[in-house]
């Protein structure tokens, strides 16, 4: 349920983009290297923004690969390529950035490597109220 | 903005006082002094958390007997500290589990955000926080998300330590942070007169002890010179609560 708290941090975002307009749909983008629970998000989600007196906004979750480029030689891979026992999953679906201890690039072994997109949550488009564009990120 | 940055202001809520450990250099004892201060001032009485935001190279969970990866992480709306000690405790090294972590500023930035959005801190009366050495980017964040932070400043007498230590409360200060004041690590008395000409608080001085290195790894750092001299430093530095 850590979603929760990410769940909170989009709806206070999206809540001080629009200000005093109503929040009407929030598009979020979810990179895979988080593994985050898409039903626990939006139902929290969901939640939140009710609590705040927000009802009926639409919550539109798309997910986003997560791919690699490697610093040391060029070479590119995605996260679902990649091997890895669940607690080790776990840990990164907490702290994305752990990835770089528990992943090596399959080419030269270098664990200097970027993450190209697809890490986290991101918020990719709010709509207020009156339809209009609230802000992109 | 980020969309977590929207949440930080809330996760400490239920603390009372925020207060990092930092440093111009590095080695100078943070980690020992804010682990050792954690301690003592649960000792003393209160309520205390510790987040170790040295993001890729964290030590405090050595000092306070963490094994990292036989440690339960626990959610309920968000990530829950574990508990070592009495203390309410957060690192990057719960979910590293003491691999090489080498990461680029952006990264670190990401951690840092995102360590601070999902902790959830209980009520606390202190959150001490371990800081990197140098105006690293955990220190540059801090400063900019965390409300009400106040700084102890660690530094040596050597004389490449006093410059550099100089350099770095200027910083803080120039930046608006509140310095509760500076602590002189392996010394006896000699930064008084730095603080002096700074205006900074001297919060007194901490001697050599050659015993803390074993203490720390038969897990007994509360039986040490070291730890009765930082528990005197609490005691007066945070005694106006
Ligand atoms: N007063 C002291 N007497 C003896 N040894 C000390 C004292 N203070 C710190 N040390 C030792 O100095 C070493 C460095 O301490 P520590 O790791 O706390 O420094 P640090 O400032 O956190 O380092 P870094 O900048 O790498 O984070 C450790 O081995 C510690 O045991
Ligand atoms: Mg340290
Ligand atoms: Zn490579």
């Amino acid at each position: 349920m850590h979603e929760w708290a990410l769940a909170e941090a989009i709806a206070r975002y999206a809540e001080s983009v629009c200000s005093s307009r109503r929040v009407s749909k929030i598009v979020v983008k979810l990179g895979t290297l988080q593994a985050i629970d898409r039903e626990v998000l939006s139902f929290a989600l969901n939640a939140i923004l009710e609590s705040d007196g927000i009802r009926g906004a639409e919550i539109v979750l798309e997910d986003e690969e997560a791919v690699f480029r490697c610093r040391r030689c060029g070479a590119t891979w995605r996260y679902s390529d990649v091997e890895l026992d669940e607690a080790l999953r776990e840990a990164i679906h907490f702290l994305p950035e752990a990835v770089h201890s528990f992943v090596r690039c399959p080419r030269c072994g270098s664990r200097d490597f970027e993450v190209v997109k697809g890490r986290g949550v991101e918020v990719a488009e709010v709509v207020c109220g009156d339809g209009s564009e609230g802000g992109s990120h | 903005m980020d969309p977590r940055e929207a949440v930080i202001r809330d996760r400490f809520s239920s603390v009372r006082r925020v207060v990092a450990f930092a440093s111009s250099k590095g080695g100078v004892g943070k980690t020992c002094i804010t682990c050792a201060s954690a301690l003592a001032l649960k000792e003393l009485g209160h309520r205390v958390g510790l987040l170790d935001l040295d993001v890729t190279n964290p030590t405090a969970h050595i000092v306070l007997g963490i094994d990292p990866k036989s440690t339960e992480i626990e959610e309920e709306k968000g990530v829950k500290p574990v508990e070592a000690r009495g203390v309410e405790f957060m690192s990057p090294a719960l979910f590293t589990h003491g691999e090489p972590s080498p990461l680029r500023g952006g990264e670190i930035h990401d951690a840092i955000l995102e360590m601070l959005s999902v902790t959830r801190w209980g009520s606390l009366d202190y959150l001490l926080i371990d800081a990197p050495p140098g105006m690293s980017d955990e220190v540059l964040d801090v400063l900019r998300y965390i409300p009400r932070l106040e700084f102890v400043v660690v530094a040596t007498p050597s004389p490449l330590s006093i410059d550099s230590a100089r350099r770095f409360t200027k910083f803080l200060l120039d930046e608006g942070a509140r310095v509760l004041g500076l602590v002189e690590n392996m010394g006896s008395g000699s930064l008084e007169s730095l603080c002096k000409s700074m205006g900074v608080r001297y919060l007194g001085y901490i001697p050599f002890d050659p015993e803390l290195d074993r203490a720390i790894e038969e897990g007994r750092i509360e039986s040490t010179r070291f730890y009765a001299s930082v528990r005197e430093i609490c005691r007066s530095a945070f005694h106006s609560l």
